[in-house]
């Protein structure tokens, strides 16, 4: 662990509040089922009566289409929260504890758990930062309104009451999720909103505690390899490096503490896992970690920053670092770059070659001006970034009258759109050519490459430097097509290869590369089902929670792979 | 220290016997005073006074000879001519929502221009900064209330602020000659819910662990006062043991309030039982576990996020069901965050609320901060929220405090407002009254005045990385620049020899007479 503050488990943990966790558990799924939603007056009652300050907060927030996979549509909840204020501390900091509950009435024993912290830590008196406990209704949702509504800033459009009570600055957050008395493992999940990750500090301190305490803790749902000496160990390593890769590429939030990234807070997720194996914990040993991290959390002297924020894990107690990751991704770009290098030389070669008379160039004979060239691109930039425009805009827009005409849903509608606009871009260079004259055909479709390689390179430059997993699968699978694309050989085979290495087919076979890796392999249907279903769900995690990925794909690459199926077509 | 002591005492017990003092008035009184409130939500706030006054003009006579004003203080009041000082030392955050107004404001006749005003809202209080307060007790911790003054019982509270008021009253009625006033202060708020188990219930003893034994012998007035607003005739709701002997009874912020009195110096009361430990038992809790709030109360926050731009926001809370009132804001916004004033927006009931006068005093960088005062009027029942953008400044890489990734500080907003009350009070004689009546001033019998702080901020700025990678890039470019720089001089620069100068003025002149004389120049 690099930072200082935290820096030993020198905590004596006195949690033993089990029994009365339990109880709270019993309670609130009762009164939960009773009431059908999150029951916001026995949970303020009970948050009192355990000496905290409480809060409620209601939100309200119509999706952009029907949340098949949640089955949600017009959202209105309440989350509740109680501020525990530290002791001649003028709330200048805090931490958070939250659990996100959804519709149904799971996580009941985490609330329980959070409630019989809460009461453990308001009995002592060491408290140098307030810690706030937060129950949001609607998971991830109640989560990103009550932090919308804490940070007093607008970022999706939802509607929510402001707060009463604040703490301060956010330190760092842990977001909860137990669903049985009895926990084999813990599984953390670190990876964020749009591939943000909490400094590894954090993590290697629920690490620690997780060793202290004995408990058994996994990551990605999978056990730690122990033996690295050999070839299984950094297989498995590899399997779970892999995993964490696809996950963080997805760019959603994979627990409501991703939520948490955007605002500088640092935080993870706890799930509690109840399989059948035999040594179980129970709520006592959770507590115990959680009193454990909160107590080192309460010893920062500044935020989280002495490690790293940007790292990949093949194991729990393993870490990649971005000095040994980076370079791969650099290559992979220095290829795009090279080749615009090479095309550049070709057409400066011809350009040249031209002037002193008669000599023919490398290849065919081309015309001088450049000026040909560049009034070639102007219709297929202009026609590629609109159908991007399109693809980002119509699906949602246009869902409504498509709801109308065909007998579909608002969600099927909108994916179905989705793909009606992807698949009708590869009709665009026949229609293109008809707008381009065609005086100088090999030039300038180099030209276009020239052009499309750069912007390529500009794009995956950027994404690999704030989100390198996505970065990099997006650069390992189309960089070597886009260097590849010609109007010349076998055109059906680049063809195929251009569209297997397409933006929506890399999401494709990343599902099946996921599925397979958790060892739960997909048949082709079900691939479908699950392509299509993830389509919907970026769709509406754009919309709820500002996920990036969606505008990326649409306003950004896929225009650009348009324009190297362009250049294959060039007449 | 040890040899200290006998000497104090040996020059305290010489004037004694001599019988001088006893023939002339005694010019310094003490009168010491400990106020004991339950507070709205079930906290138990305890507020000592310490009164010292001297009717002795420190600045004109040559004082030499000090009897229970400190020497030390009265010393820095006639060598620098102070006119007046309040300096205080708070550690926790008084919770006007759930405490109520809180007790120990600044003295309201003061203009903050001709103050000079400083906070530090970083600074730790600890128990090295009470033993020398205590220190200026005359009768330390003895004897008296101070007995009760125990480190390790008051650091353990949610709230403890201390201290030090020195000003000039006036003497008399007319105000011919002035006294010296020196009130020290502290006030600690009990959390019942750690103290009491969850019962508000308590006991000198167990707040304090410590019981009161014996008067000062030198405090001419020694009392505790405990509200039992809620005590009745049938005494059902509470109990006190033991039971008071007399009660005052007075308008406080606005309400009218009942106190239970418990006079030291009256001999029955500690000689029954050799010590006082006055208990508090609620035979039935209070009927309304969540009494309405103060009028006026505030919350005050830093929105947005990323570290470019930011917004502080003020909410102002005026719970008043039908009386607007004016309320003065008084912020002090370090230079680094650099404020936007055209994105000053008030607003309350999603209307535009213009102030009635502003004061806006830019900041300069590294010299003084930004200065904003505000006059706003709060409608009734209403929430106005008063935000201002910012941008967050890059400072030099020297100016980064140690640990600069805690984030900087911004100190609390200042509210002073003149709160409708609901009950009239009279205008009362400071004199004769309670000290605590004098912390709560009133300006005429529909008002009262409070001043409130509110939360200070923490703000993070944006902050190089000062690693071990980062000092290397630091130094290896220092020493690259500087090696390169002479470098560079010595290859770019031409060297040739200067030719000897013509002259200044003055030879000039002379060769002019010599050229019209014939002679060669110089």
């Amino acid at each position: 662990m690099s930072e200082n503050a935290m820096g030993s488990t020198m905590v004596e943990e006195q949690f033993a509040g089990g029994d009365r966790a339990r109880a709270l558990a019993r309670d609130f799924a009762a009164h939960r089922r009773k009431s059908g939603a999150l029951p916001v007056a026995w949970l303020e009652r009970t948050m009192r009566s355990v000496g905290l300050e409480v809060y409620t907060q209601s939100f309200s927030r119509k999706l952009p289409f029907p949340d098949e996979t949640h089955e949600r549509y017009m959202v209105s909840g309440t989350n509740v929260y109680g501020i525990l204020r530290a002791p001649r501390a003028a709330s200048t900091e805090s931490l958070v504890l939250t659990v996100p509950c959804g519709s149904d009435s799971t996580n009941s024993q985490a609330v329980g758990l959070l409630l019989a912290l809460a009461a453990h830590f308001r009995g002592q008196i060491y408290w140098a930062k307030d810690i706030i406990f937060l129950v949001t209704e609607h998971d991830l949702l109640g989560t990103e309104a009550w932090l919308e509504a804490y940070h007093d800033v607008n970022v999706t459009g939802m509607q929510s009451s402001p707060l009463q009570g604040r703490a301060g600055a956010i330190q760092a957050a842990v977001a909860l999720e137990l669903s049985s008395d009895m926990v084999t493992s813990l599984d953390v999940a670190v990876e964020g909103l749009n591939g943000q990750l909490p400094n590894l500090d954090l993590l290697n301190l629920f690490q620690t505690f997780c060793q202290k305490g004995g408990l058994l803790c996994t990551l990605q749902g999978k056990l730690q390899p122990q033996d690295w000496t050999s070839l299984d160990g950094p297989l498995q390593g590899l399997q779970m490096l892999l995993l964490m890769v696809l996950r963080q590429a997805s760019g959603r939030p994979h627990g409501s503490h991703g939520l948490f990234l955007r605002y500088r807070v640092e935080a993870l997720t706890l799930r509690g896992i109840n399989s059948f194996r035999q040594y179980k914990y129970d709520l006592v040993a959770v507590g115990k970690a959680l009193e454990g991290m909160f107590r080192k959390l309460n010893h920062l002297l500044e935020r989280l920053h002495q490690s790293f924020f940007l790292y990949l894990l093949p194991a729990l107690s393993r870490f990649v670092s971005i000095g040994l990751y980076m370079p791969a991704a650099g290559f992979l770009l220095l290829v795009l770059g090279l080749k615009a290098l090479e095309l550049w030389m070709q057409l400066h070669e011809a350009g040249v070659g031209l002037e002193p008379g008669g000599s023919p160039g490398p290849s065919v004979p081309l015309p001088p001006a450049q000026g040909v060239g560049l009034a070639s691109l102007v219709a297929p930039l202009l026609i590629s970034q609109a159908m991007g425009l399109a693809l980002y805009v119509l699906p949602v827009l246009g869902q409504h009258v498509a709801a109308q005409h065909f007998p579909v849903a608002e969600a099927e509608a909108v994916v179905l759109t989705l793909l009606a606009i992807y698949a009708a871009g590869l009709a665009l260079p026949h229609n293109t050519h008809r707008v381009v004259s065609t005086q100088a055909p090999d030039r300038g479709w180099m030209v276009l490459k020239l052009v499309a390689l750069i912007y390529l390179a500009l794009q995956l430059g950027c994404i690999v430097l704030t989100n390198f997993s996505l970065g990099f699968l997006l650069a390992a699978t189309m960089v070597p097509t886009a260097a590849l694309a010609k109007p010349h050989g076998s055109r059906t085979l680049y063809a195929v290869l251009l569209v297997l290495t397409s933006p929506a087919a890399t999401l494709f076979g990343s599902l099946f590369l996921w599925r397979e890796l958790q060892e739960a392999p997909l048949s082709l249907a079900e691939g479908w089902q699950l392509f299509l279903a993830a389509l919907a769900q970026g769709v509406l995690e754009h919309h709820t929670y500002g996920a990036l990925l969606f505008p990326l794909l649409s306003l950004g690459l896929y225009p650009c792979w348009l324009l190297f199926w362009n250049v294959l077509f060039w007449k | 220290m040890a040899a200290a002591m006998p000497l104090a005492l040996f020059v305290l017990l010489l004037p004694g016997p001599g019988g001088w003092c006893l023939a002339e008035p005694q010019r310094d009184s003490l009168r010491e005073e400990l106020v004991i409130t339950p507070l709205p939500s079930g906290d138990v706030a305890a507020t000592f006074q310490f009164r010292t006054r001297w009717d002795s003009e420190l600045q004109r006579e040559g004082v030499s000879h000090y009897r229970l004003f400190p020497k030390a203080l009265g010393q820095l009041i006639a060598k620098y001519s102070l006119r007046e000082l309040h300096l205080s030392f708070t550690q926790g955050f008084w919770r006007t929502r759930y405490w109520g107004p809180p007790f120990l404001q600044a003295p309201s006749d003061t203009d903050h221009y001709f103050l000079r005003y400083a906070v530090l809202p970083r600074e730790v209080v600890c128990t090295e900064n009470l033993t020398p307060w205590k220190k200026l007790l005359p009768c330390s911790s003895k004897a008296g209330l101070s007995v009760l003054l125990k480190a390790d019982r008051l650091f353990h509270t949610s709230y403890h602020s201390q201290a030090v008021h020195i000003r000039p009253v006036c003497r008399n009625a007319r105000c011919t000659s002035i006294s010296w006033e020196l009130r020290q202060t502290l006030s600690v708020v009990f959390d019942a819910f750690i103290t009491g188990q969850g019962k508000k219930d308590w006991s000198l003893f167990r707040m304090f662990s410590r019981t009161l034994t014996e008067p000062c012998p030198l405090a001419s007035e020694s009392r505790v006062y405990v509200d039992i607003t809620n005590y009745n005739q049938d005494n059902e709701t509470l109990e006190v043991n033991p039971a008071p002997t007399t009660t005052y009874q007075d308008v406080i912020l606005g309400t009218r309030k009942t106190y239970a009195v418990y006079d030291l110096l009256d001999t029955a009361m500690i000689h029954n039982s050799r010590n006082l430990n006055i208990q508090l038992k609620w035979k039935r809790p209070p009927e309304n576990e969540f009494p309405p709030g103060p009028f006026l109360h505030a919350q005050r926050y830093v929105s947005g996020y990323g570290l470019q731009k930011g917004e502080l926001s003020t909410l102002l809370y005026n719970t008043h069901p039908y009386r607007a009132f004016p309320v003065l804001l008084l912020d002090t916004v370090p230079w680094y965050l650099r404020l936007y004033v055209h994105t000053l927006t008030i607003t309350s009931k999603g209307k535009d609320n213009k102030p009635s006068y502003i004061h806006y005093q830019p900041a300069q960088d590294r010299l003084q901060p930004h200065l904003l005062e505000m006059l706003i009027q709060l409608p009734a029942n209403s929430v106005t929220k008063v935000s201002i953008q910012f941008e967050r400044a890059l400072l030099k890489w020297t100016e980064y405090t140690p640990d600069p990734n805690h984030g900087f500080y911004v100190s609390p907003s200042v509210l002073s407002a003149l709160v409708p009350s609901m009950v009239a009070a009279k205008p009362v004689d400071w004199e004769e009254s309670p000290l605590f009546n004098s912390l709560f001033p009133v300006s005429d019998g529909s008002n009262y005045f409070v001043r409130l702080y509110t939360e200070p901020l923490l703000v993070n700025l944006p902050t190089p990385d000062f690693s071990m990678p980062y000092n290397v890039i630091c130094l290896t470019c220092t020493v690259v620049a500087v090696c390169y720089g002479s470098f560079y001089n010595l290859l770019t620069r031409t060297f040739h020899i200067e030719e000897p100068r013509t002259g200044g003025l003055a030879k000039r002149l002379a060769n002019f007479i010599r050229r019209i004389r014939g002679v060669p120049p110089l």
